[in-house]
């Protein structure tokens, strides 16, 4: 596929998709994804939109934990900052829907940056019951906090209006979130590239040659951070007004966890990685619903047990994928182009 | 507040902290002994208490019979789940180890719901009803025996760990690994050995529990309470996890209590602890008894 093709010159390398056959892909699947929305139904339209949320999350959550090498199991809750910011921003203050998202992103990057202050002291498994912490706290915010976000009822997450027009339904929102995701993509896409990405990556690599070579710990580690629930704090408010209604019961541990499956089950520090597991852990209930619901046939007298199958086999999987694939699918997809790329020649 | 409503929030606080320390020995077990940091702790404790419920209730079988019965099965369960899933990703990144046990414990989470149900389960208690008065205060019977039974278990522990061979070997295989496989003991043992343990344990607190005020699928958030008590506790310290189970019980009941009465706010409970390890974190990450060789960057 790839093969036979030099990079001969410095401006090659840098490029953004570096070969020609990447650029073939990357056309494909855009043609592919503008093209969704002529033969889908609005159920299907509906999962691509949440597919498309969970990838602007999980890109999030990649660069802090794929990318900086911090775990965070707060992320839903970062989600839910945003969520929570741009419904008050929407629908009390007033603010236009075009600005109330990255409003809410910034929002969501401050608090992220707040609770990622600890990972400058803490390691590993510290880290990862503070950014726990974080979820509990954030969580206790939103249910205590009524004036602002409604308790444990919630909020209405208010009318978008984009240039006067009110967005309503799964195809406006399709093409909205579509653009949000196109533009997380290209931005963590163009950050691995930068300085600023490269820091991230050598702060994983190894923090003290990191810090010896002038990079600052500090800093790196919050801007990590901020990036990342700045990327979570924008999904949760389109997720929000996409459902119209924010309650704290969708920002739960629940939601850290299936996003820390998504990185994972992707590919830890893979762009493509990311898009992968979004889209396989989205798809994966469904599946197992419809799968089930063929097997037994009558499904009514059965929902409890359903439910009950349908997370288990969820949690099966996730032990399954890691034991025999755990550096992800972007690495069997890495694999699976080799493998043709060699093709008569390989194994 | 009055002093006699302080009082009973402490008891109380008292009685579930007895609970969160048997759940976060058997956390530390394993963390001292194979590094994996165990968010199945809780569904372990739940699976002890309903195979106990099951076998009481449904089996009609004396109550010490099936709690040994127990303690047997989730000895077993543990090895299992040590042999069949963990020993694969030894030596796998932080991060991919606690997804396993993230995954297992949705797993089990799944089997015990199919299995059992949703609904709130109380295991008939072997202890008479009745009360003695503390300071006012009564404390039933039950009380002191969950607490009473709790404190012999440790000991128990704590004597195991002391004086054994395989106490030995797994205090060593906590210290240095290399070391230990060098001097002749079977490692991947010792990891089995340790889950097995853990799972009793839990299971013990799991039975517990569902004596005193029953349980159902929500009690798996015990094993989040871990967290904060063996942080509190320090994170290697087996009299540490002990300690800190019974604080974070007593702090999170009576902070509940405070903020109920005084502020008017509901729910504090879940947050108390967390809040509390924050500052731990912050302060003293090492925790109450726990070495103080953290590694700071």
């Amino acid at each position: 596929m790839s093969s036979g093709e030099f990079i001969v010159r410095h401006e090659q390398a840098l490029r953004l998709f570096p070969t020609k056959w990447g650029r073939v892909r990357i056309a494909v699947a855009v043609a592919l994804v503008l093209a969704f929305p002529i033969f889908a139904n609005s159920y299907q339209l509906g999962l691509a939109n949440l597919i498309f949320i969970n990838i602007v999350a999980v890109l999030g959550l990649n660069v802090i934990t794929g990318f900086t090498g911090q775990i965070s199991i707060g992320h839903g809750a970062f989600l839910g900052v945003g969520a929570y910011a741009s419904a008050y921003l929407v629908s009390v203050v007033g603010v236009p829907f075009l600005l109330a998202v990255p409003a809410a992103g910034l929002v969501a990057a401050v608090v992220g940056s707040f609770f990622g202050i600890p990972s400058v002291r803490l390691k590993g498994l510290y880290l990862a019951i503070a950014t726990l912490a974080a979820q509990f706290i954030l969580e206790f915010v939103f249910k205590g906090w009524t004036s602002v976000t409604g308790g444990t009822s919630g909020m209405s997450a208010g009318a978008p209006h984009i240039f006067g027009y009110e967005i309503h339904g799964d195809l406006p929102f399709y093409w909205i979130l579509l653009a949000a995701a196109a533009l997380a993509l290209l931005f963590v896409r163009n950050l691995t590239r930068t300085a600023t990405g490269r820091a991230l990556m050598a702060v994983r690599d190894h923090d003290l040659a990191a810090e010896i070579m002038g990079i600052s710990l500090f800093r790196t580690k919050v801007l990590a951070f901020a990036i990342g629930s700045f990327l979570a704090g924008v999904a949760g408010a389109l997720w929000g007004h996409y459902v119209g209604y924010v309650t704290p019961e969708q920002f739960g541990l629940g939601l850290s966890i299936s996003l820390l499956v998504m990185v994972i089950v992707g590919g830890l520090g893979s762009v493509l990685g990311s898009v992968l597991g979004a889209i396989f852990v989205t798809l994966i209930p469904e599946a197992l619903t419809t799968g089930a619901t063929m097997l037994v046939p009558d499904a009514s007298r059965l929902t409890d047990m359903l439910a009950f199958l349908r997370e288990g086999l969820f949690g099966a999987l996730i032990i399954v994928t890691l034991i025999v694939e755990p550096a992800g699918l972007a690495a069997r997809w890495e694999r699976i182009k080799m493998y043709w790329s060699l093709y008569p020649f390989a194994r | 507040m009055s002093w006699s409503s302080l009082l009973s929030l402490i008891v109380n606080g008292v009685v579930v902290g007895s609970v969160y320390s048997m759940v976060a020995l058997g956390f530390v077990v394993i963390y001292k002994t194979t590094r994996v940091i165990n968010f199945a702790q809780g569904e372990l404790l739940l699976v002890g208490a309903y195979v106990c419920f099951a076998l009481t209730v449904s089996y009609q079988l004396p109550f010490w019979v099936s709690f040994l019965m127990t303690g047997v099965f989730c000895g077993t369960l543990g090895y299992i789940i040590e042999r069949v899933v963990l020993r694969r990703v030894v030596g796998d990144p932080i991060v991919s180890v606690i997804m396993i046990t993230l995954g297992l414990s949705i797993v089990l989470r799944a089997i015990v719901g199919a299995v059992f149900g949703v609904n709130s389960q109380v295991i008939p208690s072997p202890i008479p009803d009745g009360a003695i008065m503390v300071g006012g205060v009564p404390v039933s019977y039950q009380y002191l025996f969950s607490m009473a039974f709790s404190l012999v278990a440790m000991i128990a522990f704590g004597a195991f760990f002391r004086w054994t061979r395989l106490g030995l070997a797994m205090r060593a295989t906590a210290t240095d690994q290399q070391a230990a496989m060098a001097m002749g003991i079977d490692v991947g043992r010792i990891f089995a050995v340790s889950w097995a343990i853990a799972c009793v344990v839990s299971a013990v607190g799991g039975v517990l529990l569902a004596t005193i005020s029953g349980v159902n699928l929500g009690v798996s958030h015990f094993g989040l309470k871990v967290f904060p008590a063996v942080i509190l506790g320090g994170l290697d310290s087996i009299v540490g996890a002990a300690v800190g189970g019974v604080l974070i019980g007593v702090i999170e009941n009576v902070a509940d209590g405070m903020f109920k009465s005084l502020l008017d706010i509901d729910g504090f409970r879940d947050v108390a602890a967390f809040a509390l390890l924050v500052v731990v974190l912050m302060v003293r990450p090492y925790g109450l008894f726990g070495q103080r060789a953290i590694e700071r960057i």
